[in-house]
């Protein structure tokens, strides 16, 4: 039967051909078969992770695709469980549900908006704006296993937007920190919403779009030569300040400062952070967009700046109050993994070991110190954490980057944009403050609106009896821990 | 018949339910509690917030036993409970007025 079948299909051709009559002939010969010598070059683009010219056009490269997908899956398990895990250990019990259901909603959220028009208005070009991408792929129209050779000539691109898409989940994932324990469902969906499309989609486009503003490595016109290599600026920075906008304009939880606050598990809070670190190997190394010697230094970086933080951070509690707490220990690592991203792929171990302990002891003052002084509930320390870190590393980045380690500093667009010459002369780090500048003033103003309209009209808060019940109950029916 | 109450510290439970064995106690009852006397509670600090924790974790025992070996039952139980640091707990007396072993229907010390 099923040889009689795929006869049949294959006989179906034949049959519209008879009743068509001949096919037009394709107006333009076929080009010329390529030669040996452009077969082996595309191969050993291959290799390089460079251009194959005519020869391989549109052939996703095998190896580079299976690292993509590794890291896109990867990057997807530092939201969930990674981040829920982490972010949800550190609410108490009554919330812990609350905090896992706004991590799973916004993966599902900003996979129909990337779906729908993210992906085109991040990694599109159609507008030719520094701002905006394009239209072109709404619906991911044309987003085939065919490489994008804007971004990589041997990632498929669906790959590289289901990529893409991860990062864009847990950005907005992050700022859940800030708000944790008293912010409405619906409120927390309709601001995600209203963010994506005024600062991520934007943002992330102005740093790794074609035609972005400050995208300093790719964009050979770009009139800002700042460099971001996995999203200090655009993951870290906007989530961590527009968290403390929102976490001001929402308020304080009630009881905050009266009432006890702890982390209601440790466990799954450094059960959470183990998957942050092991997952972050895809953000990091897989910012690569390919299995090379570039991703091979981010995997190393992050790595050691990762471990220097999180020692140093439990020595610096070990000084000051005499004991190295669990939760020390999983901050320092976060922190060394948020500085560590925008220079990843720019720095070599040394610079990756100051980076470390920077990443510890500046994060560390913010949280403990900055925030009692001031007195606002950035309840998870999203702020602390991740704009601080962001900010610092951005900045850091400026300093700390080496054409040595990415020739892609000094190379290719970067001459043509004069950001070679920065890097080799110094005063890159200026260019990195304007994206600082622009960053912060974009995630800030439009949170304050954002926000304040999202309160306006459906309200920010749940009523003070479910805030008090605990978010569970009241909001998904469900309790975290059944005696 | 009288019934003993304490509330002692959980890591000297096992030591404190040894001596009643060996006194020839045949049974006790063991919940967790919390509470504080002198020794109140502690302090935990996460990312800088101090919490004091006024509650802290113990054990409650409770046994019935016949009115003349009380003394030696209460000497066995802060025996096997003493630290000698503050927190070790105490140790409380009630009377009783009756027992049932419900299996059998004996009363009083038959029951124990």
């Amino acid at each position: 039967m099923k040889v009689v079948l795929s006869h049949l299909l294959r006989a179906v051709p034949a049959v519209v051909a008879l009743a068509l009559g001949p096919l037009p002939a394709h107006a333009q010969p076929a080009p010329p078969p390529p030669t040996l010598e452009q077969r082996v070059t595309a191969l050993e683009a291959y290799v390089t992770n460079s251009d194959p010219g005519n020869a391989l056009t549109g052939v996703p490269g095998p190896g580079h695709n299976a690292w993509m997908m590794t890291s896109a899956a990867l990057v997807l398990f530092m939201t969930l469980p990674g981040l829920a895990l982490f972010y949800g250990g550190l609410v108490r019990r009554k919330n812990v549900l609350s905090v896992l259901a706004q991590c799973l909603g916004i993966a599902g959220l900003v996979t129909i908006l990337w779906w729908a028009v993210g992906y085109s208005l991040v990694f599109g070009t159609g507008f030719g704006s520094r701002f905006f991408g394009g239209a072109e792929y709404f619906f991911l129209h044309g987003v085939t296993s065919a490489p994008n050779t804007n971004y990589a000539f041997w990632v498929s691109q669906n790959v590289f937007a289901m990529y893409q898409l991860m990062f864009a989940i847990i950005t907005p994932a992050l700022i859940v920190g800030a708000i944790a324990e008293r912010m409405k469902f619906s409120a927390v969906l309709l601001f995600m919403t209203l963010w994506m499309l005024v600062v991520y989609f934007p943002l992330a486009h102005m740093v790794w779009g074609a035609t972005g503003l400050m995208n300093g490595v790719w964009n050979p016109d770009a009139p800002i030569r700042a460099i971001d290599f996995a999203g200090g600026t655009v993951v870290h920075m906007s989530s961590g300040w527009s968290a403390l906008i929102l976490a001001l304009l929402i308020g304080p939880r009630l009881g905050f400062g009266k009432e006890k606050m702890a982390p209601h598990s440790m466990v799954l809070c450094m059960v959470g952070t183990g998957m942050l670190w092991v997952g972050w190997y895809g953000f990091n190394a897989g910012s690569a967009v390919g299995a090379d010697g570039i991703a091979a230094n981010a995997f190393t970086t992050t790595t050691i700046a990762t471990a220097v933080a999180a020692f140093t951070w439990g020595m610096i509690e070990r000084i000051f109050h005499g004991r190295s707490s669990i939760l020390g220990f999983c901050s320092g690592a976060v922190g060394g993994l948020v500085v560590i991203t925008p220079a990843t792929g720019f720095v070599d171990t040394t610079g990756a070991v100051i980076i470390g302990v920077f990443a510890a002891a500046v994060p560390y003052l913010f949280v403990t110190k900055v925030k009692a002084r001031f007195g606002y509930d950035d309840a998870l320390d999203t702020f602390g954490v991740h704009a601080v870190g962001g900010t610092l590393g951005a900045f850091l980045t400026g300093l700390l980057a080496t054409g040595a380690v990415n020739g892609n500093l000094t190379g290719g667009a970067a001459v043509k944009n004069g950001l070679a010459a920065l890097v080799t002369h110094g005063g890159l780090w200026h260019e990195q403050l304007k994206a600082i500048a622009i960053t912060l003033l974009l995630s800030v103003v439009a949170t304050a609106v954002i926000g304040s309209i999202v309160k306006a009209v459906i309200g920010l808060r749940p009523t003070p009896e479910v805030e008090r019940q605990g978010l569970d109950l009241a909001e998904h029916g469900e309790e975290g821990y059944i005696e | 018949m009288k019934l003993i109450l304490a509330i002692i510290k959980p890591f000297k439970l096992e030591e404190a339910k040894e001596a009643l064995s060996q006194l020839g106690i045949q049974g006790m009852t063991v919940t967790e509690v919390k509470g504080f006397g002198r020794q109140k509670g502690h302090t935990e600090i996460y990312r800088g917030s101090e919490y004091t924790v006024d509650f802290l974790p113990k054990v409650k025992l409770e046994v019935v036993v016949a009115d003349e070996i009380v003394p030696k039952v209460v000497a066995a139980i802060v025996k096997a409970a003493k630290t000698g640091k503050i927190g070790d707990g105490k140790v409380f007396v009630v009377p009783l007025d009756e027992a049932v072993r419900i299996r059998t229907d004996e009363r009083g010390e038959a029951a124990l």
